[in-house]
């Protein structure tokens, strides 16, 4: 098996974005108030002397291994992989059903991806001096986690939260109280995450001297699409690692959940050069592409500017954002990064969708098959893998990024089930 | 001054230029009042853009509502979701300012708003429907500089000034840099905040415009946390402009039965408006 020589340096590389100006192609940018515009180049600069010196990283390396419990297993799901084969046999399928990986990210300490990231940042804010940390969360996962970073380094912690996400996800709003960070339930609009994000961008302005907007996922103003990206890229790394140690060779398929796309950002990125290998992203279309109920922005959004970068959009025709649904509070959002958006346009990553009833099949289906309870983000990204799977021969390897587990997310299979909780 | 800037629109009007320098002759700063397209609704919010020049505006900024107004405070967040239940969109707002322009030619108006709405619209087709419209200038919370090719170009291919905004914690080497090539004037968002929340002090304010002087000679007006005649008096002496939304928007609301305009809501706004003016005007601190 060939490796690719330093692909970040390679004139071709699909990895070199964003440039100078945080551009990935006609997407991203710093499209920010004056007001924070200096944070954000102070920001760019502490980033860049963060990434060129080695200790940093060491440093990261040790958070993550002894810490987060890093790295997270890949899993051979061979009871999944049998189920596939059977149905498409039954089906009569093109394929005889390929071999499906997980990727465990639902093992990590808070129980998702999330703290990939939040431990790069908080380590960059400390760098920079920052005593005060606001982050924005939909599903409770990345405020949990930024609480608990901010509980390890005895920072002040202040997590903005759609009124609507603080009812359907309380036991996340707790384990945030007992982090010690103080949780604002947001109000404006829908009281969805897009809001509770504008409401920490009105924080941060109002306190650009002390405080550090820990942002969660791979959008926002430049450097955070490159930035988080970045720290979730250890995802993809270990993938490609484990995979060749396992089957000696690269996986055929990759495919991840999409929200605003962190998870699939950090296991696609180490993996754009090898053309080979088939990168699925999975939108929620909620009640369907075409219900009017969907968070799929790619699918049925169209380019243009919020919370501080150029991407695809959940609009209207006169550019007001519409609120996106979709039965998982972690996709929906009405955006999505920059870099997925760019590589949409260029047709590297295939960006498909999942129901809201496709993916609790698949939540069921890997509780009870595998024992693994996934959040309902990375039940989607199963939904579409089965349904790949099933097409392929049976010699192809497909990954399957489990971002996080689903306890949270409990609450709200037992609802849609019909079963009463006490 | 500005005419300079733009050789290829050689019919545009330039009032915002021409306004500024009447004001510097008479010896005193502009008092810029903001309302909310459509806020409550279409009629009121148009008869109080027609009122407001009469009741001491010197210039006029219109918002452009936006459903995630992510740099503005609570008032006129709800200002923003008022308008748009009343229908506004941008094209409406240009109609609005057209209908406007039918009975002023003098006064000029400048356009408040976020990207969005102008990049779904298309910077070019909306620049030149704004410019016909007439409409002077462009102020984009979301747009810095580095991010202003997106409009920029049709901006003066069609004599629109795009207003550059500074903050407090613009540092002098960028003020130098994005103030190059700023035309129109200079808005200085005087808090680092958003609207409607704290007030900078007079100290605070006159070392800021050292800077600002330093870097332009274009007129600037404060914006942010302006809300008495005697903020007013004092900005617009510091400065050549002050900017009142958020007390203008609050005084507004406070009229509004059910989110419905009252017969009380155009004379409380204009109320205000006159103290204000007379302020800027006299000088003279009123309570």
């Amino acid at each position: 098996m060939q490796k690719p020589s330093s692909p970040e340096h390679a004139p071709d590389s699909l990895r070199s974005g964003p440039d100078a100006n945080g551009h990935f192609g006609p997407y991203g940018g710093v499209f920010v108030a004056e007001t924070l515009m200096p944070l954000m180049q102070q920001l760019k600069q502490a980033y860049r002397q963060a990434q060129a010196d080695p200790g940093f990283q060491e440093e990261l390396n040790a958070y993550l291994q002894h810490y987060v419990g890093r790295p997270s297993p890949l899993w051979k799901a061979d009871r999944l992989t049998e189920r596939v084969r059977t149905e498409a046999e039954r089906n009569d399928q093109s394929g005889s059903g390929a071999t499906l990986y997980l990727k465990r990210e639902d093992l990590n300490h808070t129980g998702s991806h999330k703290l990939n990231n939040v431990m790069g940042q908080i380590l960059l804010a400390r760098r920079m001096g920052k005593k005060r940390i606001v982050a924005e969360t939909g599903a409770g996962q990345h405020g949990v986690a930024t609480a608990t970073v901010c509980a390890l380094f005895g920072l002040e912690c202040e997590i903005f939260m759609g009124a609507t996400d603080v009812a359907r996800q309380a036991p996340n709003v707790f384990r945030m109280h007992l982090l010690g960070a103080k949780v604002n339930p947001v109000t404006a609009g829908g009281g969805t995450l897009k809001d509770a994000l504008n409401e920490a961008m009105r924080d941060w302005v109002a306190h650009v001297d002390d405080t550090y907007f820990l942002v969660g996922t791979v959008a926002g103003p430049h450097p955070y699409p490159e930035m988080v990206r970045d720290f979730q890229s250890v995802i993809g790394t270990e993938a490609r690692a484990q995979m060749i140690a396992q089957t000696g060779r690269l996986p055929d398929a990759i495919v991840a959940a999409i929200g605003g796309g962190s998870n699939a950002m950090g296991i696609f990125h180490p993996f754009l050069d090898d053309r080979d290998v088939r990168l699925y992203g999975v939108e929620a279309a909620g009640l369907g592409l075409d219900s009017g109920r969907t968070a799929a922005s790619i699918a049925r959004g169209t380019p243009g500017v919020l919370h501080g970068n150029r991407t695809y959009l959940m609009q209207d025709a006169h550019g007001q954002i519409t609120e996106p649904y979709s039965i998982s509070a972690g996709l929906d959002y009405p955006g999505i990064g920059p870099e997925h958006a760019w590589l949409n346009d260029i047709g590297r990553v295939d960006y498909v969708s999942a129901t809201d009833a496709e993916a609790l099949e698949a939540f069921q289906l890997l509780t009870r098959l595998e024992g693994i309870i996934p959040a309902l983000e990375s039940a989607h990204g199963l939904a579409y893998a089965l349904k790949l799977a099933r097409t392929l021969p049976a010699d192809r390897n497909v990954v399957v990024n489990i971002s996080g587990r689903g306890d949270k997310d409990v609450p709200t299979v037992a609802a849609h089930l019909g079963v009463k909780l006490s | 001054m500005t005419s300079l800037s733009h050789p290829s629109a050689p019919e545009r009007k330039n009032r915002i230029g021409k306004r500024f320098a009447r004001l510097a002759a008479e010896g005193r700063g502009a008092l810029i009042p903001y309302l909310e397209a459509f806020d409550p609704d279409r009629a009121t919010s148009l008869a109080l853009l027609k009122a407001m020049p009469e009741a001491g505006a010197d210039l006029i900024e219109v918002g452009v509502p936006f459903s995630d107004p992510s740099a503005d405070g609570p008032t006129i967040q709800q200002a923003a979701e008022r308008g748009l239940k009343a229908g506004a969109t941008l094209e409406g707002v240009l109609e609005m300012v057209a209908e406007f322009r039918q009975t002023d030619d003098e006064t000029p108006v400048v356009l408040m708003g976020y990207c969005n709405p102008i990049d779904r619209f298309g910077p070019e087709k909306f620049c030149r429907a704004a410019a016909r419209a007439g409409v002077d200038g462009l102020i984009v919370v979301d747009l810095p500089p580095e991010e202003a090719a997106l409009l920029a170009p049709h901006a003066r291919a069609n004599g629109l000034d795009i207003i550059t905004l500074t903050a407090p914690t613009t540092p002098q080497a960028r003020l130098n840099t994005i103030l190059k090539n700023a035309t129109g004037f200079v808005y200085y968002v005087s808090i680092a905040g958003v609207t409607g929340t704290a007030s900078a002090t007079t100290a605070q304010l006159r070392s800021a415009l050292e800077r600002l002087r330093q870097a332009t000679s274009l007129p600037v007006a404060i914006g942010f946390g302006i809300r008495t005649p005697q903020q007013a008096a004092e900005a617009s002496r510091i400065a050549d402009g002050a900017v009142v939304a958020s007390a203008l928007i609050k005084t507004l609301a406070s009229t509004l039965n059910d989110g419905q305009a009252t017969p009380q809501t155009l004379p409380a706004v204009l109320t205000q408006l006159r103290q204000l003016a007379a302020g800027v005007r006299k000088g003279t601190f009123l309570e």
